[in-house]
């Protein structure tokens, strides 16, 4: 979109760009409105000990008392007792100097970020399949020319409706359209074929489709033996999920199960894409492996117009993952505990590579650890909101306000800001330029429309401002290894470490990405202007850039693709006569995360004023309850009150609630805390729950 | 916690529960004797193997391997030396202190003049294991055309299988309809009609009365005088429990080895699993209840779970050949109170018979085409209760759930309704930029911003132009 400014304030317009061809939906129209919302915050804010309330305070008052209160507590209880959680909405640079902060402001091994809940399992399937994570690795445009394209657990329609546009052109193309859902969402009714599994159940549906493409010859053996490895495991596995077994467990029948598999493996160019209903799982690495594997027995990674995906969700969902506020992550996707990218990065930081702090927790860990005997006793928060978003919001609550120092910065008072010790205000999206990497890899450009308000500060900079007092208060801390010339102030140097201007921290991105996976190192602002974006890898500045990835290998140290063999296990937690009824969420169209946002945007709060329950008619009438009466779901863990909404398009085992809104219809006081062990993703789409008549 | 599991058996079931025991906490050492060559293998792929639509190797299945299995195939089991404590096989004797028989079943081959069991002739084979298969293959390599006695579910996988590799192939069954146990007469006759379009002719209501067989070729006698010749017959009359090892060493043995709800026999230190078991009087035949069983006796034996038990679940037999869909669950056929739903398109080959008792499905057959065959099984298996417009079991996802509404008249559509969900544009928000001055769709779509979002609601809102266009010109020009 592009922002134009006049008297009568800020106004969007839509851009004819590749990914989007123009489209906006309504939270991109009324983007502007959060400019100059009333709401908005304009002064620090500091709670008053006394009283207890959040009151205006200075910028020096609140970052002394954040000083003050990190010094006393790693005095006391060392570096890692501070932590720090980002958000997949920061700008690259942000990203990259909140983890540099973290590592050699806080010097704390504690980062991590709300992305852990969003894109951490395919990041994880794609990494130990492919050797890199890249959501798209080929041309969103590639959508629109697929004989088939099979969507699991994806809602574009509400999630993202300009990219429905390449679903329209793919089926006016003569393409086929298949949707993996539990519910008929816009997106699955718009579908040649809608296969409505069990939550809990996609890889399973996985391991019949590649069963299928084995008995009926689909396999590309020629790919297989030339370009992969592990193939056998694989193949032996899903040999135990013939059709039939699949669909007693899935429900979704024999026949469609085998029109599936026809579709992806007698199709010429097909695409398998995955999103958050098949990834947020306690198995969810498991199960976006499963369709990687169904892509990778078919040959389709790296075949022209084919591939697998995943459908990266926050505006810099992909970015945000890639320099280092992940917390075994450094940046240019770097591993953390390898020594050669310790060594790459910590030359680029002037610290050594002994300085930096090993690997944190993944997030849930990190905010169930928070203010308990051995957690973190600070939390700085960036760009995230938990008390809505995290799994468990009740217990998460609890361990928020359990914190000696509780820091959010914000641009409105969001729920978590609400709880916090100190507030800062922070620019928003028009008032800060800056690069963001879209679902495709392609890094794009944010333009500075106008200056923050008075009395509001960017991230960078009041991550510049708390590294400069840090080192004022502890010269020995930031100066060991510094390389500032002999006597410089420490705080000049910590500034100089921890530039405000986003130019500047671009420009030590690119190096320290450098020879990285995601390296920037030939990216320029200006060669993203030039190109409408820029697809990483892109190792030189005159060299090219990758819109496709694997053509020719794939990244690993053999170049040969990996399958792992997985299979299906039970969800964390499974219904019984108590909690008889399984518990999804997901999104609603006009809303945006924890609505911090959009629920305040008036047109967006209209179309969707407040939480619902989801639920079948026919479990409707046994439970007695009408459209719009107001239901309680009930988990093991927490309640969620809202009206109820019927609907044919939901399996009638199988309510659903959006995870939008806070207090009474907080969705997340209900979901479970179970989580992937290997990317630490909560199970946010399924656990047991009773609901009645509230 | 037992130290030395010995299973007898690597089949389905035994195979299975050496991974359920590998998967599981502790130490302990787990060793599976297979009787056959083979790595273990997925029976149920049998019938595609002999399709010829996929190789050997494809259907092997993963095998526990590593922390304490020791897995030993072409190892006959002899006896079990119950006092000691220890099996025998060919040259060893093996300690355990948890026997466990996986000892599966094996064909039966009818008693016919002319077939000797331990000396079948090479054209005449029955249909039950992967060396069974691999006879089958060799002696279709060239015929033209085969018989398969018996008209059950393997009969059918294995006639469907043959005709997929063009040969004339015959089911000759004795009963007055196919797959009696499971189906209706009316069914079976959907079911044959839709074998013969596949080529697979049947004859039904005679049984075979004699076999003889040569170099060149079977032939088969009828009851009713007829002969039948073909270049192989396949034996498809059923299993038999192989409960010879248990029998001699004593354990009780009825029709299967007798177990309890622990799956033990009447021997503490012994199991059984599997086809080879009998539980509560019922022999299950089916892997389901096999796997199930693996589980719990994985539970028991490990400590996982030591108070699990083994119950019987519902039973759904699902016939898998290419072109064939059919379920068939419970009991669809005896009479009784409560409802029943049928829906009958012979033409088609769609049959089904759905009987419900107190909002609960006892029993259905679905055949052919029935898009609701996902939801009937899992409400069946979990005893869910059905909904309460029953036409959703027969049509499925056809009942409106999908789709969109057809598109009314805009002059019908209420001023309230959306158009465009993406911007959550109304109606009548449509309406009022018209009045408003906006006199074309792209004016319109400036003005409301419908359309801009997935583009979906385009031609809608082009129809509400148009429709305003005509129904307004007359105000609008005045």
């Amino acid at each position: 979109m592009t922002l134009r400014e006049d008297d009568t304030g800020v106004t969007v317009h839509p851009r004819q760009f590749p990914t989007n061809r123009g489209g906006l939906c309504q939270k991109g129209w009324t983007a502007a409105e959060l400019l100059d919302h009333p709401e908005r915050l304009t002064n620090p804010l500091l709670r008053d000990p006394a009283t207890g309330e959040l009151r205006p305070a200075s910028w020096d008052a609140a970052l002394d008392r954040i000083v003050t209160g990190i010094r006393a507590i790693q005095d006391d209880a060392g570096p890692d007792a501070v932590a720090v959680f980002g958000g997949g909405g920061l700008t690259n640079e942000k990203a990259y100097a909140l983890g540099k902060f973290a590592r050699i402001g806080l010097r704390t091994r504690h980062i991590d970020y709300n992305g852990r809940f969003c894109m951490s399992s395919a990041a994880a399937a794609g990494m130990r399949a492919f050797g890199i994570d890249r959501g798209l690795p080929f041309p969103l445009a590639d959508l629109g020319r697929a004989d088939t394209l099979l969507l699991v657990g994806a809602n574009p329609a509400e999630t993202m409706p300009p990219l429905v546009r390449w679903l329209t052109e793919q089926r006016r193309n003569g393409g086929q359209l298949i949707v993996v859902d539990p519910r008929v969402t816009a997106t699955a009714r718009q579908a040649d074929l809608h296969l409505q599994p069990l939550p809990g159940t996609d890889l399973a549906v996985a391991n019949a489709l590649l069963h299928i493409a084995l008995t009926e010859g689909w396999v590309d053996r020629t790919y297989v033996a030339e370009r992969t490895s592990g193939f056998e495991a694989v193949r032996r596995t899903v040999a135990a999920w013939w059709p039939a077994r699949a669909e007693q467990l899935s429900g979704v029948p024999v026949a469609d199960l085998e029109a599936t598999a026809r579709a992806l493996g007698t199709g010429g160019r097909v695409i398998i894409l995955t999103a958050r209903g098949a990834e947020q799982h306690a198995k969810g690495v498991d199960t976006v492996t499963a369709y990687v594997n169904l892509a990778l027995a078919l040959g389709l990674p790296g075949r022209d117009g084919s591939g697998y995906g995943c459908l990266t969700g926050q505006g810099n969902g992909q970015g945000g993952r890639e320099h280092g506020q992940k917390a075994d992550q450094l940046p240019g996707y770097r591993k953390i505990d390898d020594p050669a990218a310790r060594e790459h990065v910590a030359e680029v930081w002037g610290v050594t590579a002994d300085e930096l702090p090993g690997p944190g927790v993944p997030a849930y860990q990190l905010l169930d650890s928070l203010g308990t005997p051995d957690g973190p006793r600070a939390l700085l928060v960036f760009g995230s909101n938990p008390v809505v978003s995290a799994p468990r919001a009740t217990r998460i609550e609890r361990r928020l306000r359990d914190l000696d120092l509780l820091v959010v910065a914000d641009l409105l008072l969001s729920e978590t800001a609400a709880l916090a010790d100190v507030v800062l205000p922070t620019a928003q999206w028009a008032e800060e330029d800056g690069t963001m990497t879209n679902l495709e890899g392609r890094v794009l450009r944010r333009r500075a429309l106008r200056n923050p308000p008075p009395g509001v500060r960017t991230d960078l900079a009041i991550i510049s401002d708390l590294a400069a007092r840090l080192a004022t208060a502890e010269t020995a801390v930031i100066g060991t290894a510094g390389t500032g010339s002999p006597g410089a102030r420490p705080e000049a140097v910590a500034a100089a470490r921890f530039p405000a201007d986003p130019a500047t921290v671009f420009a030590e991105l690119r190096r320290a990405s450098a020879g990285g996976a995601a390296d920037y190192a030939g990216i320029s602002w200006a060669r993203i202007d030039d190109q409408d974006g820029v697809y990483w890898p892109c190792r030189t500045e005159d060299g090219p850039d990758t819109p496709r990835l694997f053509a020719d290998r794939f990244a690993t140290p053999d170049g040969r693709a990996r399958f792992h063999s997985v299979d299906h296990r039970p969800a964390a937690e499974e219904v019984c006569a108590t909690y008889p009824l399984h518990f999804t969420t997901g999104r609603v169209l006009t809303q945006y995360q924890s609505g911090t946002q959009t629920r305040r945007v008036p047109a967006l709060r209209r179309a969707a004023p407040e939480a619902f329950v989801e639920l079948h008619p026919d479990l409707a009438a046994r439970l007695g309850v009408d459209d719009g009466d107001p239901v309680r779901v009930t988990s093991r863990r927490g309640e969620l009150c809202a009206p109820a909404r019927l609907s044919a398009g939901i399996r009638p085992d199988t309510v659903f609630a959006p995870f939008h809104y806070p207090g009474a219809g907080r969705a997340n006081s209900v979901t479970n805390d179970a989580v992937d062990p290997i990317s630490g993703m909560p199970e946010f789409k399924i656990c047991a729950v009773r609901v009645e008549k509230a | 916690m037992t130290a030395r599991v010995v299973i007898v058996g690597n089949g389905m079931a035994g195979a299975r529960l050496a991974g359920e025991l590998h998967a599981r906490e502790g130490d302990r050492k787990v060793t599976v004797l297979g009787a056959e060559p083979h790595r273990a293998y997925n029976r149920i792929l049998l019938s595609t193997l002999l399709a010829g639509r996929i190789d050997e190797p494809d259907v092997e299945l993963t095998e526990a391997a590593g922390h304490g299995i020791d897995l030993r195939t072409g190892v006959p089991v002899t006896a079990i030396d119950r006092s000691a404590r220890e099996v025998h096989t060919d040259g060893e004797r093996i300690g355990y202190d948890h026997l466990v028989l996986a000892t599966g079943a094996r064909a039966v081959v009818p008693p016919l003049p002319g077939l000797d069991p331990a000396d079948l002739p090479e054209r005449v084979v029955p249909f039950r294991t992967l060396d069974d298969c691999r006879r089958i293959l060799a002696a279709a390599d060239g015929a033209r055309s085969a018989l398969v006695l018996g008209g059950g579910l393997l009969g059918l996988e294995a006639a469907r299988g043959l005709a997929s590799r063009g040969l004339t192939t015959t089911v000759v069954h004795p009963r007055e309809h196919l797959m009696e146990r499971q189906l209706d007469p009316a069914a079976g006759a959907v079911l044959a009609g839709t074998l013969a379009g596949f080529g697979v002719t049947v004859q039904l209501a005679v049984p075979a009365t004699g076999v003889a067989a040569d170099a060149d070729g079977v032939r088969l006698d009828l009851a009713d005088g007829r002969t039948l010749h073909a270049d192989l017959l396949v034996l498809s009359c059923g299993v038999r429990p192989d409960t010879a090892l248990a029998q001699a060493a004593g354990l009780t043995v009825r029709r299967g080895v007798v177990v309890d709800d622990r799956l033990r026999t009447d021997d503490r230190s012994i199991s059984a699993i599997g086809d080879c078991a009998e539980h509560d009087g019922v022999l299950s035949g089916l892997v389901a209840p096999a796997w199930a069983q693996a589980r719990v006796l994985a539970d028991v034996l490990t400590g996982t779970d030591p108070l699990a038990r083994y119950r019987p679940q519902p039973v759904v037999t699902r016939l898998k050949a290419a072109g064939i869909d059919l379920a068939s669950m419970g009991d669809p056929v005896s009479g009784g109170p409560g409802e029943e739903l049928t829906f009958t398109d012979p033409a088609r080959g769609t049959y089904a018979r759905l009987r419900i008792r107190d909002e609960r499905l006892i029993g259905a057959i679905l055949l052919g085409d029935n898009p609701a065959v996902g939801t009937v099984i899992q409400l069946f298996d979990r005893g869910h209760p059905v909904p309460a417009d029953r036409r959703a079991l027969l049509l499925g996802r056809a009942l409106g759930t999908t789709g969109a509404t057809p598109a009314a008249s805009p002059a019908l559509m209420p001023d309230a309704a959306t158009v465009c969900q993406c911007n959550t544009v109304s109606k009548g928000a449509l309406v009022r930029s018209w009045r408003s001055g906006a006199r074309t769709v792209d004016a319109v779509v400036a003005a409301t911003r419908a359309g801009t979002g997935c583009g979906g609601c385009r031609d809608a809102v082009g129809g509400i132009v148009d429709w305003l266009s005509q129904a307004e010109s007359v105000e609008v020009t005045r």
